[in-house]
């Protein structure tokens, strides 16, 4: 089975799909000449034509609107943003748009649509390069987000987004892109939404992630199985729709919980996470549900120093498992 | 009196075309009295009305093809979507929130437009968000090689929006079968064109590279003759065109508003003066197309219709709150 990275998964699959189905059609900034800034799409121009791979003006508005109608007059458009931090003068559209069409025509009409999009920190993207932007759209009903972490998740996922009747945002960690390496199958197969993964089982805390997080926690969970402190580390994969159920269950047997992302804390996908066991698994709980997430400041800041500061990382993750175990 | 001279034949309007056309201005206006009238009764919360705009809807949406062009309108397109497949039932039905509303099944506010059937395309309330999907739309079909052109209206307050100028730039950019239909009244609530619109908005399409056209909005064969032109134009291949129907409302933005704060007596009757069905009227029957007794006629069938179809909506259901939750995704369940 050949190794890839999460770059390389999305790039193939695409591809393949492309191949698959000419109704599929590629939209955004630099997505055809250059293959894309992060070289997704590298190659597309050339085998589709420019028809179905669109160079479109520097417009995200313009971007989500159009894919928007190409959806409803039956094609399949996967819309690049180029970066997750520009996707806000396209929320309009995402949000009352294509979020509401399905709810408000009484189910007349739908918006199969996909926006990739490559979001997050730790690549020295500063403000406007590093951001997460999950809870803002995960929070509207319509839509579906999700966040691959793995290769293998990266093209089973987004098979499913493309057949999706829903507009899905596919939430791309950057740093993940060529760090993040795995086997992907050569075959086709899709990952249904709303299973979250456990990546690794233990009985003293429940540790839920997603994105460049899931990896540190993976880490700072391999960490303490040195000291005989087992963490269990499940990788939500889609935010909307959440699997709760896999959460809850691990949280009866550990008693535990911690949420990591690095988005900001408030109101993030911890919020709701957190809510979530309190509403359901309250007796369950042998200590209180700990956030590890972004602080609240506008956006992750560029010096290396202020980076560090802001994003969390394995040695902060583990130190935080150790003493929810302990506690 | 000696017969007039005809200006339709040329645009390749048959007798019963200009007949029907008539009709339906009248079916629209009848429909807004009615509105406003379930409003006053207290049996209506919310009007968005139409009067006024008549000719530059039924004479725009005269030159598209049913069931193969599509639409997508804004809000005042009552006289648009009657001619696109609505009946004046459908309408009132989504005035009362009616479980068998097309555009949304009781959802939306009333003159939220949309049914897939009829290939008009559901729309909201912000504003000229839908000018980009039907660019969307527009290169679908090109894409699909499709006979099919798309049609777009929007007022000059929607001109102003992002949404609008990347809808231009790209069906410039890709020679998109579209026509922009720009409803001019002038207003946009209570801002007044001249705080909304540098320059013109037909002017707008040169710099998108494709011809704009501005026309009398009130004179039912010249908007039908523009947008005859620019459909034409756009099912050759040749690309969009922007039209700007001048026109007026002849009542406030919605039964929300009181354009008395905006505008003066004089101006509102200067224009009802101008009031685009009388004029069509006056046409018909100096070209002998229609006289006195059609008229009557006409009108009360339409009279007849109007009443029937409010009442038939009044009496229908409302949708059942077990629904509520229904068509959020569509391959799950939410509640």
């Amino acid at each position: 089975m050949p190794e890839k990275n999460l770059i390389t998964a999305i790039h193939d699959t695409l591809q393949e799909e492309m191949r698959r189905d000419d109704r599929i059609v590629i939209l955004g900034e630099d997505v055809g000449a250059r293959g894309g800034v992060f070289r997704a799409t590298m190659g597309f121009l050339e085998e589709f034509g420019d028809e179905r791979v669109l160079d479109t003006p520097l417009d995200e508005t313009l971007i989500a609107g159009v894919s928007i109608g190409m959806a409803l007059d039956g094609l399949l458009p996967v819309a690049e943003m180029q970066f997750a931090d520009f996707i806000f003068p396209a929320f309009n559209q995402i949000i009352q748009e294509a979020a509401r069409i399905r709810y408000r025509s009484n189910g007349d009409f739908g918006v199969p649509m996909v926006i990739r999009t490559p979001y997050g920190g730790g690549v020295h993207g500063a403000l406007y390069h590093s951001q997460s932007i999950e809870s803002f759209f995960a929070h509207v009903p319509g839509l579906k987000v999700v966040a691959p972490s793995t290769p293998y998740d990266a093209r089973g996922m987004l098979i499913q987004a493309i057949r999706d009747p829903d507009p899905v945002l596919f939430l791309e960690h950057k740093k993940c892109y060529r760090l993040i390496k795995g086997e992907v199958p050569e075959e086709r197969y899709n990952i249904e939404f709303g299973k979250a993964e456990v990546r690794r089982r233990g009985s003293d805390v429940t540790c839920v992630s997603y994105g460049l997080m899931h990896h540190f926690c993976v880490e700072a969970a391999e960490r303490l199985s040195k000291d005989g402190i087992e963490v269990e580390v499940i990788d939500l994969r889609s935010i909307y729709p959440l699997d709760i159920d896999t959460v809850l269950e691990s949280v009866g047997k550990t008693g535990k919980a911690m949420v990591v992302y690095e988005d900001n804390k408030f109101l993030g996908v911890g919020a709701e996470v957190s809510a979530q066991i309190a509403e359901h698994a309250l007796f369950d709980l042998d200590g209180p549900v700990v956030r590890i997430a972004g602080p609240h400041v506008p956006a992750m800041p560029f010096a290396p120093t202020l980076e560090h500061w802001f994003l969390p990382d394995a040695d902060q993750i583990e130190q935080e498992m150790r003493k929810l175990a302990e506690f | 009196m000696a017969k007039a001279r005809d200006l339709h034949t040329d645009l390749g309007l048959k007798e019963e075309d200009l007949i029907e056309m008539y009709r339906y201005m009248l079916m629209a206006r009848g429909c807004d009295e009615r509105q406003w009238a379930l409003n006053r009764m207290g049996k209506a919360p919310f009007v968005v009305p139409v009067s006024g705009h008549e000719a530059a809807q039924v004479g725009s949406a005269w030159a598209f093809e049913k069931g193969k062009d599509v639409f997508c309108p804004y809000y005042r397109d009552m006289a648009l979507v009657l001619v696109a497949g609505f009946t004046p039932k459908d309408v009132f039905l989504g005035l009362f929130g009616k479980k068998d509303d097309p555009s949304s099944g009781g959802r939306q506010m009333p003159a939220h437009w949309g049914a897939k059937d009829r290939n008009i395309i559901t729309g909201s309330s912000p504003i000229a968000t839908q000018v980009l999907h039907a660019a969307g739309i527009a290169y679908s079909k090109k894409l699909k090689r499709e006979d099919a052109v798309v049609g777009t209206w929007f007022g000059e307050g929607g001109t102003s929006e992002g949404d609008w100028h990347g809808a231009m730039n790209f069906a410039g950019i890709h020679k998109l079968p579209l026509v922009f239909v720009c409803e001019n009244n002038q207003y946009a609530i209570s801002v007044h064109e001249s705080k909304q619109v540098a320059g013109s908005v037909h002017a707008r399409a040169q710099g998108y590279g494709f011809p704009g056209h501005v026309g009398d909005g009130n004179d039912v064969l010249e908007c039908y003759r523009l947008t005859k032109e620019a459909v034409d134009r756009a099912r050759a291949g040749e690309g969009p065109s922007l039209l700007e129907l001048r026109t007026y409302r002849f009542f406030s933005h919605t039964s929300d508003d009181d354009d008395r704060t905006y505008r003066s007596k004089e101006e509102v009757d200067e224009w009802k003066a101008k009031d685009p069905i009388p004029r069509f009227e006056n046409y018909l029957k100096a070209v002998e197309v229609i006289d006195d007794k059609k008229v009557e006629e006409l009108r009360e069938q339409t009279k007849t219709q109007v009443a029937e179809g409010a009442k038939a909506a009044e009496e229908a259901e409302f949708p059942d709150p077990a629904t509520a939750a229904d068509h959020v995704y569509g391959d799950r369940e939410v509640v």
